[in-house]
């Protein structure tokens, strides 16, 4: 099973997390038990390929899956209440509170006939009942200064159309951090964004975090930003986890063959002159998932066992987990069941 | 803004020219002669070719077109052959009353169909979005005059619930004509009993010709607010924490509202149509009645003259509906609307 | 080496690949189809009415022309299925011919203004400059005019009758068709594949023709399979104002108009004829919606 250290309960526990889609064609099973924690003030990165379900885990948190998606089995512990069983009105007191999320998209995240100083005093009022339009507005106008706005006063006037990608996701991160959020999730707040100002953008982020004390929950694609801020990182393969632990740890010694796969696909650690590698075959279809390891149709190491049975995620060390059979020193017992229920 | 309206006006202007020659091309192409009707068919041929001459139907086509213009500018509509009154008093005279049930009925169209296509788009796939969209599947399908005969048979000759068509009861007289528009002018005359009558009348006539308007408007008020909801600030705003009723009322109904707001023009367009069917049904002295009136007896000016105007005056809505979808969308800003 | 995968994939596979995502859009949209009621109700109307003209002799009881002064106004009864008119003419067999008429307006009408709206827009959207400028000056004054107005209007100037009203309402439809394919001929011409084609020098005619005339087939086509109901009232309406099809035609609104003056005692005479209108629009209309529903990508996602 996941990590988390014994004694001390983390912010956030996901365990055995199902959700599927119920589509035209049929079922989509987009997460298949999925299991992580985040610890209080720690920041982990979430990655994987596109499609590997990183943003559905992240919306299950919210409890926000578009329909025809359905959290189908699972819990979401967040300071020890489980998310998925609470009523709609106590988890809306959570949202933008408690946990809050930055999106990919920032432009088209601002309501465009709204201007922004009361998009970002709306969080206040939602929440705060003590306050009212004006000291809500005072507040947003001190959260606009302190994610670097050159005049605010005159920029909370404004409608998100008239504002760059950057600016726009600087008012996003006020928006989202004005209630000092006990946990933000990040999906992918800077790929929309210009490469010259992703390093701020993220900067400030990380600044604005340390300095309200709360966790981070990063989705990504890209492993170079994730080793940059995070503290640990989840390794995500087509809705399952494939190895979490340490970012440092997974990043030089990856156990999992599809995280030595795609480190291998970084273009800074090959040789200029070397091709690109890139992993051979394609992301199997979730209407039609593989049986077993959901890898192992592409895995140079599969072996039989990998065909026809979901492993674990197998304890390395007390922080690195692996759910690969490679790791399996024993042979499990005939009669184990897989990891989930379906 | 001030630029843009001029050019708004300017491309008004060369509709209005072009509708001018559309009406005067309508006038050549007519086969009958409207003369030999006016004339009378046991009228010899010299007092037919005397009026060609009066009404210039013996010049060349250029000059008549040329005629004609010189009138338009001078605001002539030239007489009808059919009430024997300069055009522009005649349409002036009726247009208060069509002004009146078009007011109305978009009124009650715009009302009901914005709140069944929001309610319908918020709860979709409910029984309530399904009755909602077969209600304005079976508006737009409805053939007016139809519904309209068959409300009459139910409601006044059936129940007696409703009044007689008419604008009026004929017990009561008119206030003082001021504005032409009854309901106007039975308050300034301070008369309620002529004011509540007027609106009574108008009641079923409105329902029938607002209904075709309130199923255009259903439809798209559903369509753009489903468009909303699936938009990302929605979920942002939903992150935020607050309630799917703020969700909607705050964020999605003002964004939805402007893709809306276009239809209204059309739904006046509509209802411009529609109100030369309904007035014939129920005898409502407006121009769609004079307008047909015209059209059935080949009273040359007063169809060019009528249509003319309703074209106008649908252009000049058209205009200000796109005022109104600048000023609600932040996004435009009018210099740059037009590219 | 990655080229020869290119490569291998260019010809064959990708036709397959092609061949197969078309297969299952079609299979989505059947789905879609076959999911909605609503859409299916339509379709059966459209049939039904296609049905009942191609039978119309078979299907009518009486001749709808067959005057029989002494059976006037008869309530509807076993012999005459939807009772008589006026002129003791039988309703249900004028009903069942009436239908040939509104199918035949409708098809004629968009017979002629699908192809002046697309020749109109393709000509506009791909040449551009002081063509695009005329051809849509002329269309803007066309819509100027609310539709019924318009038709109306040349239905008057050219005369009563059917074949006029049909002309009539093509000239109030066109210019609706004509922006549109001119919307969709714009973002074609931009496309890296017409620009690829013109450098490689084929002619003006020939791209308008065999490129981007086959590519805003399908989008008119939706739109004016969406409007057939739209076109039907508008027919009815002139028939009804006595400006479309004439006594003693079974046209469907002209029988409304006639049946006006027996509305409180012989209701039947106007009803049920504005009843078969009703249903036909409604079947269009359903069958539009539910179009509209199949071919918007956020509906294939559920």
């Amino acid at each position: 099973m996941a990590a988390g250290t014994p004694n001390t309960t983390p912010l956030l526990s996901v365990r055995d997390l199902i959700v599927r889609f119920y589509t035209l064609r049929g079922v989509v099973h987009a997460l298949e038990g999925v299991s992580f924690d985040v610890g209080r003030e720690q920041s982990i990165g979430l990655v994987g390929e596109t499609g590997c379900g990183k943003s559905i885990t992240a919306r299950s948190v919210l409890r926000l899956i578009d329909p025809p998606g359905r959290i189908d089995g699972g819990s979401i512990a967040f300071q020890g209440r489980d998310l998925i069983q609470l009523p709609e009105t106590e988890m809306r007191a959570i949202r933008g509170a408690d946990i809050s999320m930055i999106m990919q998209e920032p432009k088209m995240s601002l309501n465009p006939v709204m201007r922004i100083g009361d998009q970002v005093a709306e969080t206040l009022l939602i929440h705060d009942k003590s306050l009212n339009r004006r000291t809500a507005r005072a507040q947003a106008l001190d959260m606009l200064a302190s994610v670097s706005i050159p005049d605010p006063k005159r920029l909370a006037r404004r409608y998100p159309h008239e504002l760059s990608g950057g600016m726009a996701q600087r008012i996003m991160i006020a928006m989202m951090l004005v209630t000092r959020p006990k946990l933000l999730i990040a999906d992918e707040p800077t790929s929309a964004l210009d490469v010259t100002i992703q390093a701020q953008i993220i900067e400030l982020m990380n600044a604005l975090i340390d300095d309200i004390q709360s966790s981070v929950l990063m989705i990504s694609h890209d492993l170079g930003v994730v080793a940059e801020t995070c503290d640990r990182v989840i390794v995500m393969y087509a809705g399952q986890v494939a190895e979490a632990g340490d970012v440092e740890t997974v990043m030089s010694d990856p156990q999992h063959p599809y995280t030595a796969a795609l480190l291998k696909t970084l273009p800074d650690q090959v040789d200029a002159d070397e091709p690109l590698y890139s992993i051979k075959g394609n992301v199997p279809s979730l209407l039609t998932p593989p049986t077993g390891c959901r890898f192992a149709p592409r895995c140079e190491h599969a072996m039989a066992r990998c065909h026809n049975e979901r492993p674990r995620a197998i304890p390395l060390t007390a922080d690195h987990q692996v759910a690969c059979f490679l790791h399996d020193a024993a042979p499990e017992p005939a009669a184990e069941p897989a990891a989930v229920p379906a | 803004m001030a630029h843009y309206i001029m050019k708004r006006l300017f491309t008004l202007m060369i509709t209005v020219a072009g509708i001018a020659v559309v009406t005067f091309f309508l006038s050549l192409v007519v086969p009958l002669d409207p003369l030999a009707a006016i004339a009378g068919p046991q009228s010899p041929p010299e007092t037919v070719e005397r009026l060609r001459k009066l009404y210039g139907f013996d010049q060349p086509t250029y000059v008549q077109f040329g005629r004609y213009v010189e009138r338009l500018a001078e605001g002539d509509l030239g007489m009808s052959f059919q009430t024997n009154r300069p055009v522009l008093d005649d349409i002036l005279n009726f247009f208060p009353a069509t002004l009146e049930l078009a007011t109305i009925a978009l009124i009650f169209s715009v009302v009901f169909g914005m709140i069944l296509g929001i309610l319908s788009a918020v709860y979709k796939d409910s029984l309530l979005d399904h009755f909602s969209r077969i209600i304005s599947l079976i508006g737009v399908s409805m053939p007016v005059f139809w519904l309209g005969l068959l409300l009459l048979l139910v409601f006044y000759f059936q129940l007696g619930w409703l009044p007689e068509p008419g604008r009026l009861d004929i017990m009561l007289i008119e206030p003082p004509r001021i504005t032409g528009v009854l309901l106007i002018d039975s308050v300034i005359a301070g008369d309620w009993e002529v004011f509540w009558d007027a609106l009574w009348h108008a009641f079923l006539p409105a329902v029938v010709l607002g209904l075709f308007g309130l199923a255009g408007i259903a439809r798209i008020a559903r369509s753009s607010m489903l468009d909303v909801l699936s938009q990302e600030y929605i979920k942002t705003a939903r992150i935020k924490g607050l309630s799917e009723y703020l969700v909607i009322t705050r964020h999605a109904l003002r964004n939805a509202l402007v893709p809306t707001v276009t239809m209204i023009g059309l739904t006046y367009g509509s209802l411009l149509e529609g109100a030369v069917l309904t007035e014939t049904i129920f005898s409502w002295p407006g121009l769609g009645r004079y307008l047909t009136t015209a059209f059935l007896t080949l009273d040359l000016n007063a169809i060019v003259g009528g249509t003319m105007l309703v074209a106008i005056l649908y252009s000049v809505v058209n205009l200000l509906v796109d005022l109104l979808y600048a000023y609600l969308n932040p996004k435009i800003t009018l210099a740059q609307h037009d590219a | 080496m990655p080229d020869a995968a290119t490569k291998a994939l260019d010809t064959a596979d990708m036709r397959r690949l092609r061949a197969q995502a078309r297969k299952r859009y079609l299979h989505d949209s059947y789905v879609l189809w076959k999911r909605n009621p609503i859409t299916v109700t339509g379709t059966l109307i459209i049939v039904f009415l296609v049905l009942v003209a191609l039978f119309a002799p078979w299907l009518a009881t009486h001749d709808p022309y067959d005057q029989i002064l002494a059976q006037r106004l008869m309530p509807p009864s076993w012999d005459n299925l939807f009772g008589t008119d006026n002129l003791g003419r039988d309703i249900y067999s004028r009903v069942v011919h009436g239908a040939r008429l509104t199918l035949m307006i409708a098809v004629l009408v968009a017979a002629i203004s699908a192809p002046i709206g697309l020749l109109v827009g393709v000509l506009s959207g791909y040449l551009g400059g002081i063509v695009d400028e005329v051809l849509m000056r002329l269309s803007d004054i066309f819509l100027a005019f609310p539709k019924l107005i318009l038709a109306i209007a040349f239905a008057a100037a050219l005369g009563t009758g059917l074949e006029n009203a049909i002309i009539a309402i093509s000239i109030a439809n066109w210019p609706g068709y004509a922006r549109l394919v001119r919307a969709e001929t714009l973002a074609i011409r931009n496309s890296d594949y017409i620009q690829a084609i013109q450098v490689l020098g084929a002619s003006r005619t020939r791209i308008m023709l065999q490129h981007i005339t086959p590519m805003c087939l399908s989008t008119l086509i939706v739109r004016v399979s969406l409007d057939m109901g739209a076109i039907i009232l508008i027919a009815a309406g002139l028939g009804f104002l006595g400006l479309g099809a004439q006594p003693p035609s079974p046209e469907w609104g002209l029988m409304v108009s006639d049946g006006r003056n027996y509305l409180v005692d012989q209701w039947w005479v106007s009803t049920l004829p504005g009843f078969a209108i009703l249903i036909v629009v409604l079947g269009f209309n359903l069958v539009g919606d539910g179009l509209r529903d199949i071919l918007d990508p956020h509906q294939r996602q559920s």
